[in-house]
């Protein structure tokens, strides 16, 4: 069976909400909506306080190339334009909405017919994915239509849809392929139609295999999507990793993945681009996997965007009393938060709440050089001697041994048998060295 | 000749022509330095701060040396003493500078500022700084890990146990700022260095909003400004909800002190306040004489 060739590792899976059907979570009494739910810069606020809004409203315009639009995910009055303490609990300026009622905008079609025919050009279907404010809600949150604009000199030739999702607990992309495989393939037709390629991969774990049945029951008439069915491997998710497991092509190091002549997309977001394109339905709301194992009603939630995480912990029967952590996104790559007020976001994935009993990290202790994190790393670098030369702030040597190329992916702190703290330190250098790269970058124009 | 002759002598002569092919390139090749620059180095305290400016003592000692005055140019660890030294080696003019101290602008002790969380990942304060806000309930403050006492080659600063916040021994500091150029949250500031290591500063770096601030921290500066109104130095500006005293343009009055309301104003090294004023001879007496009676 297919998977990546380098590293990687192979947590428990604990999908303990598989086969949940997509549940909607209760309309929120009142939304924060942040103004930087992707990567770039954040968006600017085009509404003003008092102002009404329908569900669909544009709120915030995308300020710059790499940003997105922000739609309304209520029908309300805007209350204030603030700022919000969110998941980090730094200040975000955002927009409060107090929700009345659920009136959509005219122009989104709301009934559930599949309309498979689209009849925009390439052109106009980015244009649209632009105005929708759709971006990559796999996790990255990467807006979509810069990714399907890749530098003229690069030409894909295939889509790969990840469908992968190989962080522990989540199946948001599981319930929503069960629930919306139709959609999803018509949503590849219009990316494929979108950036001009003949062939689409669709890489799935093989944890999933009744996705796996119904994907290629569905794609049996037709040659140009083939369903793969990868083995379970953490981070097979990630773009550089699936692109060597699907179609066995590496990602050179600092090279755009396209220049392996395949574009990658999360099921998700073709799901998002099928509504923008064929209901004019901007990205307001996703499926939110919460789980845990004391709750007692964890499930698949479809939640619109910025409603307080608290509320879909109660959705799932509230917060336990053992509970030690809340992580947002998978426990692989989530990050914690101490504030139950954060208000979810495009890139929200899960929620997951973790016992007291798993929440601790362990006392490091001194490195015994076995090297188990330099063969868990999917990039093949050295996570002992990348930490240990950023701890005592010898960046330039970490540039040579290629830190940019860390992906953040936690292989080389979950195998470490010592708990040390790899990935903080890596993390913090590849932030610093590639400050460094781009102000000598800067310097050089 | 037996094996053991032939090997020392062989040796002997390729050790000989090889000291005298040594001998003639370091000749040749010889590099003419000012013997005052390793006599400046000597007299440098030697800790490689960088807080001249320079990369490191023996840079410092050869700018000295090239430069025609001494002015603008100090050692801020060896201070005064140190450039008298160096101007009477060179024999050039000394120029007095006022001596800097680090200033920890934060007061949030584990008392003043309640933990919300608990952070549990690699100590170390740019880490915490880069993943979240910390694990009380102000974005801006000390978070503790103590990457400032790493920096200082003094071993000038410490951590407090029992408070979690970075102290500075004013006798070591010499104000160089490697402290506060290692502090991710610019806590640290390097200060003008009063009489008897004396000063008031605003022990706050915070710039929320007075009741977010203060939510998080009892000894948060709320940005009221009651302490610019007071001065009459024009000392203090408020700027982002936040305070700040001008260490060039503060008479140390303390008047601000006291009108703080959350006591964020620190005033250090000061003797302990008497309870009565004492300016007159005639005030003096006025406690005595209730004290007789």
């Amino acid at each position: 069976m297919k998977t990546f060739k380098i590293g990687g590792v192979h947590p428990r899976e604990n999908k303990l909400t598989a086969g949940c059907a997509i549940t909607p979570a209760p309309l929120p009494q009142q939304v924060v909506v942040t103004l930087s739910q992707h990567i770039g810069a954040p968006a600017q606020c085009v509404v003003a306080k008092g102002d009404t809004v329908k569900v669909g409203t544009l709120l915030a315009q995308a300020n710059g190339f790499v940003s997105a639009n922000i739609h309304s995910p209520v029908s309300g009055v805007v209350t204030k334009i603030d700022t919000i303490t969110d998941g980090t609990g730094y200040q975000k300026p955002a927009i409060f909405i107090t929700a009345e009622g659920d009136v959509w905008e005219e122009s989104i079609d709301r009934i559930e017919t599949l309309i498979t025919t689209c009849d925009l050009d390439a052109q106009a279907i980015i244009e649209k994915i632009d105005q929708m404010g759709i971006v990559g809600i796999g996790g990255a949150t990467f807006p979509t239509k810069v990714k399907l604009m890749p530098p003229p000199n690069m030409k894909p030739e295939v889509l790969i849809i990840n469908a992968v999702e190989c962080e522990p607990y989540l199946t948001n992309d599981h319930a929503l392929m069960l629930a919306k495989a139709d959609e999803i393939i018509v949503g590849i037709e219009i990316l494929m139609k979108a950036i001009n390629v003949h062939h689409t991969y669709i890489g799935i774990e093989e944890n999933k295999p009744d996705a796996i049945e119904l994907l290629k029951q569905k794609t049996a008439h037709r040659n140009d999507i083939e369903v793969v069915r990868l083995q379970c491997r953490y981070p097979q998710g990630g773009e550089k990793q699936l692109i060597d497991a699907v179609i066995g092509r590496q990602v050179a190091s600092g090279a755009l993945p396209v220049s392996t002549g395949a574009i990658v997309q999360n099921v998700a977001t073709a799901y998002a681009i099928y509504e923008a394109v064929q209901k004019n339905k901007p990205l307001i709301e996703r499926v939110v996997t919460v789980t845990g194992k004391s709750l007692t009603r964890p499930g698949n939630y479809l939640a619109r965007m910025g409603m307080p995480i608290s509320q879909l912990i109660e959705a799932a029967g509230g917060l336990p009393d053992d509970t030690g952590k809340i992580v947002l996104g998978g426990p692989m790559m989530g990050k914690a938060t101490a504030n139950l007020d954060t208000p979810t976001g495009k890139g929200t994935s899960g929620i997951l709440v973790i016992p007291d009993t798993e929440a601790h990290r362990q006392e490091p202790s001194p490195c015994i050089r076995c090297a188990k994190c330099v063969a868990a790393c999917p990039m093949g670098l050295e996570p002992y001697l990348l930490s240990k030369l950023v701890a005592k702030s010898d960046l330039e040597t970490a540039e040579d041994r290629r830190i940019y190329d860390c992906i953040e992916c936690g292989c080389c702190s979950y195998s470490c048998p010592a708990h040390r703290p790899l990935l903080d330190y890596i993390r913090l250098g590849k932030g610093r060295v590639m400050a460094i790269m781009r102000a000598r970058a800067a310097e050089k124009k | 000749m037996n094996i053991i002759t032939i090997s020392i002598l062989s040796l002997a002569i390729i050790g000989a022509v090889a000291a005298l092919i040594l001998y003639i390139i370091a000749q040749r090749f010889k590099v003419e330095e000012d013997p005052r620059i390793d006599e400046v180095e000597k007299t440098l305290p030697g800790a490689n701060c960088g807080g001249c400016g320079k990369a490191g003592c023996r840079n410092f000692a050869e700018s000295c040396v090239k430069a025609t005055s001494l002015e603008g140019m100090l050692c801020p660890v060896g201070g005064n003493k140190v450039m008298q030294q160096i101007a009477t080696i060179l024999g050039k003019e000394a120029h007095e500078a006022e001596a800097r101290v680090a200033v920890v602008r934060c007061n949030g002790s584990c008392q003043h500022r309640p933990n919300t969380n608990i952070y549990e990942g690699a100590a170390n304060c740019a880490i915490v700084h880069s993943l979240y806000a910390g694990s009380t309930g102000c974005a801006y403050g000390c978070l503790g890990c103590g990457d400032c006492v790493s920096v200082c080659s003094l071993g000038a600063i410490s951590i407090n146990p029992e408070t979690h916040l970075p102290e500075v021994d004013i006798d070591i500091c010499g104000g160089c700022g490697a402290c506060s150029r290692a502090c991710p949250r610019n806590i640290i500031e390097v200060r003008k260095k009063g009489a008897k290591g004396r000063g008031v500063y605003v022990s706050c770096v915070n710039k929320d909003k007075g009741g977010v601030a203060r939510k998080a921290c009892e000894v948060a500066c709320i940005g009221c400004g009651k302490c610019a109104k007071e001065c009459k130095f024009d000392a203090i500006t408020i700027a982002n909800n936040l305070s700040y005293i001008d260490s060039d343009k503060c008479k140390m009055c303390r008047k601000c002190v006291d009108v703080c309301p959350t006591g964020a104003i620190l005033a250090v090294n000061f003797p302990p306040k008497k309870v009565v004023e004492t300016h007159t001879p005639q005030s003096t007496e006025q406690p005595l004489q209730v004290d007789n009676n």
